[in-house]
């Protein structure tokens, strides 16, 4: 009979493999091969160039700007949604008093879930009308509103925002942490409610406070649903295009200014690929970016590996 | 690396364009043309022989006509009154119209079988690329209509009409493929009620701008707004003041990316008179982080007095715009030793429109074209659209036009032949991006004029000869 199990198998697979392969696996192939060619995007006809479109990647400033941001927001961006998604939900789930009912989260934690995810059920479309209003670079922008009431800055010099080189990256970095802390959060929620109540209650008896609870029973407990998440916001740090593209100024080409100080991997391809009609040169980029993408989820994989926690 | 495109959306999309194009090229379905003289030298040639001096082109008056109009920021009201004069001059004919904004997949389908319209309104995002068409022997070459007598006065043609630079975007390799009918002007808007209330008189050169600017300012309203998320508008300005100081020479220099333009003491001039905006702090405080939309409408609110926009400006804000605003067009005022007349603007024609060579009734195109540029017709569309057309003087004094379309038509009759028109953020979409990106530097006063200026040649000195 076990000869019969693999055509069973196979036949199972047969039909994911194939999509997968003719979907994923060979654009990956084909924009290989395209970021070894001159291609315009719009016209069949293309020339080999080698690898030219690497070595001048090597040597494009921007490029170099556009991959910094992308670094840096792959450090920052898990850092901060994760601190802060872990701080809300043990808020939500243990943080509260102790009393007599036992482990139990603060007051109104219900209500502050549904608050906090309500973040994620917006679209990035949404987010970025969202956004504009509140980053508006006149006193009619919630953020000037407010600083001008508050006498903090002069109604006649407001803060750009997203139009101030220097703001700008942190003005996006918020809003991508802003729409991601409710997901992880919820995510972590159920986590922890996975954890043994007796496990909590032994620590309290024990006389642990909130800050040893989080950090001796809780992180260890979680570790494998952090590492997931780590995974998940880096390569979400990888991308960045949505927020970027439409919210930044220059706006109708992508974005990423102004001066490219927010410009991403994925705006400056874009940006490249269609408007500038250097496709094989955008497809270099892409290609860097998955390899890079790749190395990332198994260095973040490798490196938090724990030893498993059974319960 | 044929077979390897196949995956990539646009390219498909461009080769089924081709090939639906070229199977009609090949189809067998007779065109009802009269003329159709199936010339080998490419180019389509209406009915020479087919017409008098009153039908040039041999309409038959109960042949039917087939109109697609985009249907865009101008409506399709207006093609709908082109079609019921066309109706009074061939009463027979029976009309059939379709606005639509997807013209690709409306006409691609009908040009594959040979079947397409007679007149199509080829515009917006999905319009069929006027080059694919023009090489796969798809479209009426219009030099027959360009030579036909002129509906209103026949002793003219109908080239004679047109205003100057009308027919440059339609035509490849000295071959007229299209008509594009909508002629925009660009410059600066205000509004005249407020000018009149004040006091203010609109400014002619660059000194009383800045003079005047310095006046609104006292007077406790910006001078100067922009689409700073869009920095091109504040382009309309600045280039155009270079374009002016410089002359038509140094115009074509820049036009086509010259590095060594921007060495030019006129560009210095230019920039640094523009930087004086910047300088005096004359801007409406966080223009320069505003979408069109949100520069306009405190525009519109009165926050501030100027704004730099094409011509389409009253129609996009007409929900906003309070009723007694007045809007005003002003060229880009003269700086002292202009090389072009003060009246001199940037001016150009959209609205692309062509006749299909397969089309069955492809001397009602043609004619259909002509009603088009009838004074008319003309004031018709100026009246449904807020927006003037390719022809001459096109608007008669008994249309009743929106205050800032009759002050861009009268400023365009004062103009005459002194138009320009860049064509850079067209063909050059990653020059144009860098400049765009210096003159935000500039207008937000990170950089000085000095910088732009290399900023702007750094630009240009990337950009390949074509």
């Amino acid at each position: 009979m076990r000869h019969r199990k693999y055509p069973f198998i196979v036949g199972f697979l047969f039909l994911p493999v194939l999509l997968y392969t003719v979907l994923v696996i060979w654009p990956y192939i084909q924009t290989f091969g395209y970021s070894l060619t001159d291609w315009s995007g719009v016209s069949p006809s293309m020339n080999f160039v080698g690898f030219k479109n690497y070595t001048a990647l090597l040597h494009d400033d921007i490029f170099m700007t556009a991959l910094g941001h992308n670094l840096l927001l792959i450090v920052l961006l898990p850092v901060v949604t994760i601190v802060l998604a872990l701080f809300f939900a043990f808020m939500l789930n243990v943080g509260g008093r102790g009393g007599t009912g036992g482990i139990q989260g603060v007051r109104g934690a219900g209500f502050y879930k549904v608050v906090f995810f309500f973040p994620q059920v917006l679209s990035v479309a949404i987010l970025a009308v969202l956004f504009e209003a509140v980053y508006r670079s006149d006193g009619g922008g919630l953020l000037n509103g407010v600083l001008i009431k508050l006498g903090l800055e002069n109604a006649q010099q407001p803060i750009l925002w997203l139009s101030d080189p220097d703001l700008v990256f942190w003005c996006i970095l918020a809003v991508l942490i802003w729409s991601g802390v409710g997901f992880y959060l919820v995510m972590f929620s159920a986590a922890m409610q996975s954890i043994p109540k007796d496990i909590y209650e032994a620590a309290l008896l024990d006389g642990s406070g909130r800050g040893q609870t989080f950090f001796k029973i809780t992180i260890p407990l979680l570790w494998d649903t952090i590492q997931t998440a780590w995974v998940y916001l880096a390569i979400a740090a990888m991308d960045a295009f949505a927020l970027v593209s439409t919210m930044t100024p220059p706006a109708g080409i992508y974005g990423g200014g102004p001066n490219h100080r927010s410009e991403v991997l994925a705006t400056y391809l874009m940006r490249n690929f269609l408007p500038f009609g250097k496709a094989g040169y955008a497809c270099a980029m892409g290609v860097v970016i998955f390899f890079i993408t790749l190395i990332l989820s198994v260095v973040s994989l490798r490196v938090t590996r724990r030893e498993r926690i059974e319960y | 690396m044929g077979s390897a495109i196949e995956y990539n959306r646009r390219d498909i999309f461009k080769r089924a364009a081709a090939i639906t194009v070229l199977a009609a090229g090949g189809g067998s379905l007779l065109a009802a043309c009269a003329g159709g003289t199936g010339s080998s030298s490419g180019g389509g040639s209406a009915s020479p022989g087919g017409g008098s001096a009153g039908n040039p082109f041999g309409v038959k008056a109960s042949d039917p006509l087939d109109v697609v109009i985009f249907k865009g920021g101008y409506g399709d009201d207006y093609a709908k009154d082109f079609e019921a004069i066309y109706v009074k001059d061939y009463p027979g004919a029976k009309i059939s119209h379709l606005g639509t904004t997807d013209i690709a997949g409306k006409l691609q389908p009908r040009f594959n079988a040979g079947s397409p319209p007679d007149i199509v309104d080829n515009s917006g995002a999905s319009q069929l690329k006027l080059d694919v068409l023009a090489k796969n022997n798809q479209l009426t070459e219009l030099t027959p209509l360009l030579d036909a007598p002129y509906l209103d006065d026949p002793t003219k043609k109908v080239r004679d009409v047109l205003l100057p630079g009308t027919l440059d975007a339609g035509t490849i390799d000295g071959k007229v493929w299209s008509l594009n009918y909508v002629y925009t002007v660009f410059g600066l808007w205000y509004s005249n009620k407020l000018f009149q209330e004040k006091g203010w008189t609109p400014p002619k050169t660059w000194d009383d701008f800045m003079t005047l600017c310095a006046t609104i300012k006292a007077a406790g309203i910006a001078p100067f707004a922009h689409q700073g998320k869009y920095p091109y508008y504040a382009n309309y300005t600045l280039m155009d003041l270079i374009a002016k100081q410089g002359g038509p020479d140094l115009f074509k220099r820049l036009d086509a990316c010259d590095p060594t333009a921007y060495d030019d003491p006129a560009v210095k001039a230019g920039v640094t008179a523009f930087y004086e905006i910047m300088d005096k702090d004359y801007l409406l405080p966080g223009t320069n982080g505003m979408t069109h939309t949100e520069s306009q409408t405190a525009w519109c609110q009165g926050k501030a007095a100027f704004i730099p926009c094409g011509s389409w400006l009253e129609n996009e804000m007409i929900k906003i715009t309070p009723a007694d605003f007045d809007m005003a067009f002003l060229p880009v005022p003269s700086l002292a030793g202009d090389k072009m007349p003060p009246n001199t603007l940037r001016a150009g024609a959209g609205e692309p429109f062509i006749v299909p060579k397969q089309a069955k009734n492809n001397a009602g195109g043609l004619e259909f074209l002509r009603i088009m540029l009838t004074k008319e017709a003309s004031g018709k569309f100026a009246a449904a659209a807020n927006s003037l057309t390719v022809l001459k003087d096109g608007v008669g004094a008994d249309v009743v036009l929106k205050p800032g379309t009759k002050s861009s038509s009268t400023a365009l009759t004062a103009a005459g032949t002194n138009t320009f028109y860049y064509t850079y953020p067209d063909v050059q979409t990653e020059f144009d991006t860098a400049l765009q990106a210096a003159t935000a530097d500039l207008c937000a006063k990170r950089i000085g004029p000095d910088q732009w200026i290399a900023a702007a040649k750094a630009a240009a000195s990337k950009v390949k000869p074509a």
